[in-house]
Order: structure tokens, then C-alpha cells, then sequence
């Protein structure tokens, strides 16, 4: 569906000319970084589980231990694996609890017979990790192969969030006989800020349920038996944000999820988290999701519910192509770039409608290749139900008309209260009679050459050409510090997490980096 | 005295409109059960309008019918906010005008506690329920010191950034941790700063009594469901005395 909108293809090669230049000094920054957390996912890779009595995992107690002893400059796979040969300790969870009790030294090796072997365990433990997610991959395939993907495009995207992940799996799987290809469960408030990922099963969270290894588990093992059920392969998404970005990255493709919302620079504007440890875990977790077929959905959605809808469109359309930029550096393809946009403009104002095809189909445009996120209205749902049933009437319409490849539900009772069962019903009815109704209308929908649509569309993108020639000249760091983006200065020196970045020593080794780059 | 009922199309017919669940399957006796419901919450008579079954176990109904009760305007209890609720633009004019420079915020989890879940809701730029956090006010400068700060580095902080108002939150109860850590906190502000420097305290937390205030040395509590634009406006009627007009 090329040339709807006449772009230049010009300008489209040198809007991604630009993201590339913007974003070239940052993929630097990750490769010359790590972060307690990258460690800790390699630990995970590596087989450590399970946390201590306090609920701390041996992961962080491990690192902790390494970094208060060598520091985390060379990376703690040579530290940990020269010290399970020297102490004999055949058991890397053993290793990590005699570390934590103070029994165990860390030390680089220093001969290069003694760094060499380190390095070949390592990669050993490592590469077993890194083969089980190589099987839950191959696993998707086979499922999707026997079960079949969604009948249409989009795919339904719903949201569960209960607190409680034993209330959670009768609700998804009720979600998904009554018409969800993909289930969401949304995280407790707050857990993108700690620095560690709980364990085990979880019933007590915040407007959310804590993303935990064991509740993923639960989760994708609850929807693989309705995906029986329905003859379709229903998806599980949770997120890799936050501090533990790496880790959850890791534990989504030891457990197969099969979509993680991962966005390059939403913790750094939203939750303020430092810039680089940011940066250096994306870069991380988007390798792994790369190598374990997970389709990475963004947030530019965020962009849109903090500014004004019309100002802001180009701020959206640059993210996109900073999020591509980095995702194909990380290893990303395109059929893996759930790329976001949303419909936040004001209703009152006039033209809104077409303002958001224009926007939407501009998106379209510029990544024909990627499954498309479309997220509904949420900043002017306002508790009037009815009113916010039309309005996500109209947001589907423009999910059909544009080809979107995944639809967030919206729900009339956005800001109202968690989605009520019927509140549910009464949404996915309304998808399902706008995709079914519009039918292939999309082939139909052509907007007029040099009309309104087009003219907005090629505004938005000179205006993100603009912006983005800005933010190169000034390097994306200086212009996140200068409150570029939305209105928060996030300076590269500040932030939560970043003690827990460090600069790589020359002998830095981390064995799963190394293997997803190869 | 103004007697009213609800209004359908004709002054008095008292007429309303119900939707909800029942946790059954759609059938004859399960449209009775709706009904049955309705009658109990005083519609007579009761139309059922629609049902439509979701999932195995569940029935959606939507209803309408006349109610008999009338509504006493006079008698309507309302307990009225003490203070103006503003717009993001409102707090940030008040501000600009009264105040002519930024209102400095510093909040933290003070005590062993480390729920960062209530003060990040307020202060972080992603705020909750569709409402952006004080980050996002041009006009408020934050500093977030995050969970478990101790008493001392909180009152360092808040007379280093010149704080005008320092907010609390505090999710942990047990042995009454939230109660005693609020008392510690404002008797050390008293003790550090004298009554005219002070900054304004506030704490927060979803098992506050709100009228506790006075008893535990603080300005203002917040409970359960508080929104940040709340605590901006009260932000601004407290410090700069004025309304947005």
C-alpha cells in the first residue's frame, strides 16, 4: 500500500539519515557500558534463580557481591566463573549464596590459561540460556504453525490487570474466547523503578501485577491451553522498562512471551531513569528479544497524553525513527517493530478525524514492514461512557482504514475504573463490528492527491525532519538534557539507576553479548 | 423546600436507566433474576431492554424503569474541598504571578519504607488515572528523593533546595510505622527551622485518617485516590493564599 500520501522519498531516506546520526553516539555509549542489570540478566542466561529469605534474588546478591570486590568495569562472568573453579562450587545458585554469606572472593584472572577457561565456562552456561530460549522460539513457531495466527489485521490487544496473576488467568483467557489475539498484563505501579525483579507467584499489586519469571510462566502456560481450546495462537505481552529492562527481556524469552513493550527513551522522560543506564539496557534486552522472535512494542503513545496531540505529532514520528534506528542496530527486524501511535487529539477540535487519519496513515507509510501498535484514546475519555464508545467507534475506524497491525482495545470506562467484564464485552463488540464492517475498506481509502490529509502528512514529516537535523547537530543526549522531548530535562549525569552503570575495562567480557552479536 | 425525581421525557415519570452483570448464564430465570434486582433497588415497573450473555457464566442486562424515590435538594450534604481545584495552566499561572519563581517540592518514603508506589504517583511525570504528576508542572521544581530517605536527609534536603513544601508518603503501617514516622518527621522540621521557614509538610498514604493533621504536627494529609492535581492546587492555595482568579 506504498504512495498514498505522495511523501518525498527523499525526505523519508533523509529523516532515517538523521535518526541514524542522532542516535550513532548513543549505540557507542552502550557498547563501551554495562549496568548491574545487563550482569544480572547474563546470570540469569547463565541458570542463577531464585532470591533470598528477604525476597532479594541471588542474581542481585551475586553481582552486589563481584562489584564490591572487582568492581563491575569487567563484567562479572569472568569474576563469577574463574571463582566457581577456583572454589570448586559446581552450582552457580550455590556460588551466589556463599557469595552473599561473605565465603566466596572475586578476583579477574590474572594468567591467560586461567582467563581463557573462565571465558569458555562462561559461555558454556551462558549458551545453555541462550539454547532454551533458541527451543521456546522454535516452540512459537510450531505453535502458531498447528494453532494458526488471527484470522484478521489488526490483531485485539487487551489489557489485564488485576493485581492478583490467579484472578488474572481466568480473565485473559475469558478475554481471549471472547475475541483477544494478544493479552496484556499491565505491571504493578511502581515496579519499573525497582532494582530487582520479585520472585515467584504473585497476588498483591498495585493496579498491576508484578511481572515475575514464575507469573510469565503461569501465564503463557494458561493461554497455550486456550489457544488450544479456540484453534488460535493467542499472544502474552508484559514489559521491559524500567531498571530491570535486561532481566525482563531475558525472562520473556526463557519463558516465550511473545510481545514486550520496550521503548528507547520512556524511562528516561517518564520514570527518570538516568539516560545512559537506559540506553545501555535497551540496547541489551532488545539483542535478546531480537534472538527470541519477540515483537518489541513502543511508547509514543506517551508523547501524545503529556503534549498537545496536533503540536506534538512530529515528536511521535521522530521517536519512530529513533526506535527503528536502534532496534535494527540491536538486531530487530521489521516484522519484530511494534512501532506506537495513538488517538489523543481533541475531539472538539475541528477536522480531529482526518487530523488522525493523516497521522496514522503517515505511520503507515513510513514503516510498511512493521505491525503497527494503534492505542486509543485515554486523555480525553472523560467518564462519559457513551460519548467514549463512539470515540473508540472512530478509533478503530481509523485502526481499519490505515492498516494498523495491532489494535490496543479502548474501553468507554478509560479513567473510570479497571475494565469491568462487561466493560470488556461491550469494547471488543465494537472492534469487532468496525473491522468486520469496514471490511477491506482500506483498499478503498484513498486519500485526494495534494488534499487535506496529505499536506497534514507531509507537514508532520518535515516537522520531524526539522527536529531531527536539531537533535543531531546537538547529539541526543544534550537534547534529552535540553527537554527536547516532552517537557522533562533529563540530564545525562542524573536519574535513578545510575550507580549502577559503569564504564568496560579492557578485559570486559559478557558472553551473551558476544553470542548475539556473532 | 424542591422535591425532584428523575427525569425520562415528561416532568415526574421518574424514569432511569441500569446496566450491570449477573454471574449467570443467560436464560428466562436469569432475565427474572435482573429483574428481581431492579425491583429490589426500587425500579417499578422494570423493563429488562437488553441481555446478552458473555463468556460461559456471565449476562449482561441493561434496564429501564420508574423509581418512587424523591430527591430533597435541600437536604443534600456535600463536604466541600477546602481549596479551588485547578488546571496544570491554572497552578502554574497562580504561581508565575504570585510567586515569580519556580514552587519547590521535595518529596520522599521516609522510614524503612519502600513504597515509592504513592509518592511517584504524584510526583513522577507519568503520574496515575490519566493525570500527570507535579513533574509535569512548568512551575514546580521536584526533587523525588525516592523510598526509605531517612528524617535528617530529608530536613538537609528540603533546606538546601529551599523547599516551600515537602510531601510524604508513607504505605507501611505496621505497629503504627506510618503514625510515628509522620511525628518524627515534622518534629524534626520544627526543631531544625523556625515556624516562619518551615516548609508546608504534607503526608500521604492510603491508611491516613485525614483529620489527623493537627495531632500528628503536619499541614494537610492526603488518603486513598488523592490525584496530583489536588495537591497542586492545595499546593497553591497554601502557599500563595489565592484562588486562580
Amino acid at each position: 500500500m506504498a504512495g498514498k500520501l505522495n511523501l518525498d522519498p527523499e525526505v523519508v531516506a533523509k529523516a532515517r539519515r538523521l535518526a541514524e546520526r542522532a542516535g550513532g553516539p548513543v549505540v557507542e555509549l552502550a557498547r563501551s557500558h554495562t549496568t548491574v542489570s545487563v550482569e544480572r540478566a547474563v546470570l540469569r542466561l547463565a541458570g542463577v534463580h531464585g532470591a533470598d529469605s528477604d525476597g532479594i534474588p541471588w542474581v542481585n546478591r551475586l553481582v552486589d557481591a563481584v562489584r564490591a570486590d572487582v568492581g563491575l568495569g569487567h563484567g562479572v562472568s569472568l569474576p563469577v566463573f574463574h571463582a566457581m573453579r577456583t572454589t570448586g562450587v559446581d552450582d552457580i545458585t550455590v556460588l551466589a549464596q556463599k557469595a552473599a554469606a561473605g565465603a566466596v572472593r572475586f578476583g579477574v584472572p590474572e594468567g591467560k590459561a586461567e582467563a581463557t577457561a573462565a571465558r569458555r565456562a562462561a559461555k558454556r552456561a551462558t549458551g545453555d540460556g541462550l539454547k532454551l530460549v533458541d527451543r521456546r522460539r522454535a516452540e512459537r513457531d510450531r505453535l502458531i504453525k498447528r494453532y494458526g495466527d488471527p484470522r484478521q489485521r489488526p490483531w485485539i490487544y487487551l489489557i489485564v490487570a488485576t493485581g492478583d496473576i490467579y484472578e488474572d488467568i481466568p480473565q485473559a483467557q475469558a478475554a481471549a474466547r471472547a475475541g483477544a489475539d494478544i493479552i496484556a498484563v499491565i505491571r504493578s505501579t511502581g515496579q519499573s523503578l525497582l532494582d530487582y525483579v520479585p520472585e515467584g507467584a504473585t497476588r498483591e499489586g498495585f493496579a498491576g501485577t508484578y511481572a515475575t519469571q514464575e507469573n510469565f510462566r503461569l501465564m503463557r502456560a494458561a493461554l497455550d491451553e486456550t489457544s488450544k481450546e479456540l484453534g488460535r495462537y493467542v499472544r502474552l505481552t508484559n514489559y521491559a522498562s524500567g531498571l530491570c529492562m535486561p532481566e525482563m527481556a531475558a525472562m520473556a524469552g526463557l519463558e516465550r512471551l511473545d510481545m514486550m513493550l520496550n521503548d528507547s527513551m520512556y524511562g528516561i522522560l517518564f520514570r527518570d531513569i538516568n539516560p545512559i543506564r537506559t540506553f545501555v539496557d535497551q540496547r541489551f534486552s532488545r539483542q535478546v528479544h531480537a534472538r527470541a522472535g519477540i515483537i518489541i512494542n513502543t511508547g509514543e503513545d506517551n508523547y501524545l497524553t503529556t503534549a498537545d496531540a496536533v503540536e506534538a505529532a512530529h515528536t511521535v514520528t521522530v521517536s519512530q525513527l529513533l526506535n527503528e534506528f536502534f532496534a535494527h542496530e540491536a538486531g530487530l527486524a521489521d516484522w519484530q517493530l511494534g512501532l506506537g501511535h495513538a488517538f489523543e487529539i481533541n475531539p472538539e477540535v475541528p477536522e480531529s478525524f482526518r487530523l488522525e487519519l493523516a497521522h496514522a496513515l503517515l505511520a503507515r507509510e513510513l514503516f510498511p514492514a512493521a505491525p503497527l501498535k494503534w492505542m486509543p484514546p485515554t486523555k480525553h475519555m472523560t467518564g462519559d461512557v457513551f460519548r467514549g464508545n463512539l470515540l473508540d467507534g472512530f478509533f478503530n475506524l481509523v485502526g481499519a482504514l490505515t492498516g494498523q497491525g495491532i489494535l490496543l482495545v479502548g474501553m468507554m470506562t478509560e479513567a473510570v475504573v479497571t475494565p469491568w467484564l462487561s466493560d470488556r464485552d461491550i469494547a471488543l463488540q465494537n472492534v469487532r463490528y468496525v473491522l468486520t464492517g469496514a471490511g477491506n475498506l482500506h483498499e478503498d481509502f484513498v486519500p485526494a492527491p495534494g488534499g487535506f490529509i496529505q499536506q497534514r502528512a507531509n507537514q508532520v514529516l518535515s516537522e520531524a525532519v526539522d527536529l531531527l537535523d536539531r537533535i543531531a547537530d546537538d547529539t541526543l543526549l544534550n537534547a534529552i538534557a535540553d527537554g527536547t522531548f516532552g517537557i522533562m530535562k533529563r540530564p545525562a549525569d542524573r536519574g535513578k539507576g545510575l550507580d549502577g552503570v559503569a564504564k568496560h575495562e579492557e578485559d570486559y567480557y559478557n558472553p551473551v553479548t558476544e553470542a548475539l552479536e556473532a | 423546600m424542591t422535591i425532584i425525581r428523575p427525569y425520562g421525557d415528561t416532568t415526574g415519570d421518574g424514569m432511569v436507566q441500569l446496566s450491570f452483570t449477573l454471574p449467570v448464564a443467560h436464560d428466562k430465570r436469569a432475565e427474572g433474576a435482573a429483574l428481581q434486582l431492579a425491583g429490589k433497588m426500587g425500579m417499578d415497573p422494570a423493563m429488562l431492554v437488553h441481555a446478552k450473555q458473555m463468556g460461559d457464566g456471565f449476562t449482561f442486562f441493561v434496564v429501564y424503569g420508574k423509581v418512587n424515590h424523591l430527591v430533597d435538594t435541600d437536604k443534600v450534604v456535600v463536604v466541600e474541598r477546602d481549596f479551588p481545584l485547578l488546571s496544570a495552566k491554572e497552578v502554574n499561572a497562580v504561581i508565575k504571578r504570585r510567586l515569580r519563581r519556580r514552587l519547590n517540592v521535595v518529596g520522599a518514603c521516609i522510614g524503612t519504607d519502600a513504597h515509592t508506589v504513592g509518592i511517584d504517583a504524584i510526583l513522577n511525570l507519568k503520574g496515575i488515572a490519566g493525570e500527570k504528576g507535579l513533574e509535569y508542572y512548568r512551575e514546580l521544581a521536584v526533587t523525588n528523593m525516592g523510598a526509605q530517605v531517612s528524617v535528617p536527609e530529608l530536613v538537609e534536603t528540603a533546606r538546601a533546595q529551599k523547599a516551600d513544601a515537602v510531601l510524604v508518603s508513607q504505605v507501611v503501617t505496621q505497629r503504627d510505622a506510618h503514625l510515628q514516622n509522620t511525628r518524627a518527621m515534622s518534629a524534626a522540621f520544627r526543631e531544625a527551622l523556625p515556624e516562619g521557614k518551615r516548609p508546608l509538610l504534607i503526608v500521604g498514604g492510603p491508611r491516613f485518617d485525614e483529620l489527623m493533621a493537627g495531632e500528628l504536627g503536619v499541614d494537610r494529609i492526603f488518603g486513598r485516590g488523592t490525584t496530583p492535581r489536588e495537591v497542586a492546587s492545595y499546593l497553591v492555595h497554601a502557599l500563595t493564599g489565592s484562588a486562580a482568579r
